[in-house]
């Protein structure tokens, strides 16, 4: 039992350097679409790893830890997703490393942009 | 033992959360400070759930839950305003 | 096919139920089903939204393989990102590419995308029917095969057992 409960302790404490990373990268990155990678990606798992440990260290409350764990790996990607969207919709610059803009060479955007401004 | 590990823990994501706010302060753009904001919730589930450990009150757990739904609408409603401009 | 989407509505909710209470005594158990068949009854009569998905002994397999999948690749994404985020140098080399799915329904191109974003340093950023647009970190090849042969191939392969 002990054991089990040192397990626990050390997966959070793997799953709290995981969100720092994410938080440095947010800090570190060059422009606002590396940034949601970092900060999206690395909270994922860290959030996963942490809430995974607290369900080792007491497993009275499996039930509601689990639903937190598929809400925040279910709701993490699209909301990362919506807002590179929106980003990229409202030119948002991009790092001067970049090499290649693919969605902003085939122009779809702007036909969004005409249609709607008709309606 | 474990409670050293958990304190330890609570600790370093305390300090993720400083520096997703320093990101939400500094920020050039809106969308930066979305970013953070994002980051700084899930985090903040993490300390939750650290704290529901420590404190024995399962209520925590359903105050977590609440949190990152809110968190969730919060960032997908102002994306969304923000990229038509209502 | 509403009947299926109607089966499905209502075990999920029936095991967030479950999973909430985390209780099993029978008079929780018998109010969670009335009011879960209830809620799939008013707001999804009509919903079609699950009918894409086959249910086969095949389908259930492949679910469980590309989770297991799913799983290794978040980790390795996970690693990419933090080894990157740590070197003083910050070795990135993003850009935006085009790639094109073969799968034809529309639940199983947002389950794609959402795989794509949890992924080793790729973000989706735009869906044009079967085209996605996609933030590498480190990009590879800026043509169309190249970049779906290494960042859709490997998820599709379930995903058309499952999706179709």
């Amino acid at each position: 039992m002990e054991t089990l409960k040192l397990i626990g302790a050390i997966i959070v404490l793997l799953g709290s350097i995981f969100l720092f990373l994410g938080a440095l990268g947010l800090v570190r990155m060059p422009d606002l679409f590396n940034r949601i990678q970092a900060g999206t990606k690395a909270s994922t798992l860290g959030t996963m790893l942490t809430l995974l440990g607290i369900i080792l260290l007491n497993p009275d409350w499996t039930g509601k830890l689990v639903i937190l764990i598929l809400f925040v790996l279910i709701t993490n990607p699209i909301s990362s997703h919506v807002l590179a969207r929106a980003a990229h919709f409202r030119k948002i610059k991009l790092s001067d490393k970049t090499i290649i803009d693919q969605l902003a060479d085939d122009g779809v955007e702007e036909k969004d942009d005409i249609n709607n401004s008709k309606e | 033992m474990v409670d050293q590990l958990l304190n330890i823990s609570a600790i370093i994501i305390l300090l993720a959360v400083l520096l997703s706010m320093y990101r939400f302060l500094k920020g050039p753009t809106t969308f930066d400070r979305i970013a953070s904001f994002d980051t700084m919730t899930i985090s903040m589930i993490g300390l939750i759930g650290i704290i529901t450990y420590l404190t024995e009150r399962m209520i925590y757990i359903d105050v977590a839950i609440v949190y990152g739904l809110l968190s969730f609408l919060g960032v997908i409603i102002i994306s969304k305003y923000k990229e038509k401009s209502l | 096919m509403k009947i299926k989407s109607f089966f499905i509505i209502t075990i999920v909710l029936f095991s967030v139920w479950v999973l909430l209470n985390n209780s099993y005594e029978p008079v929780l158990l018998i109010i969670g089903a009335a009011v879960s068949i209830l809620i799939a009854l008013i707001f999804c009569t009509k919903c079609s939204v699950f009918s894409q998905i086959k249910l086969s002994p095949k389908s259930l397999f492949y679910s469980i393989a590309y989770l297991f999948v799913f799983m290794i690749e978040l980790i390795k994404s996970n690693l990419d990102v933090a080894i990157r985020v740590i070197s003083p140098k910050l070795p990135i080399n993003p850009g935006i590419v085009k790639v094109k799915t073969v799968l034809n329904t529309e639940l199983g191109r947002m389950i794609l995308a959402n795989s794509i974003t949890l992924t080793p340093g790729t973000l989706s950023v735009d869906i044009r029917d079967e085209y996605i647009y996609v933030h590498w970190i480190n990009v590879e090849g800026k043509d169309i095969e190249t970049a779906t042969n290494s960042i859709v191939k490997k998820f599709e392969k379930y995903l058309k057992e499952i999706y179709g």
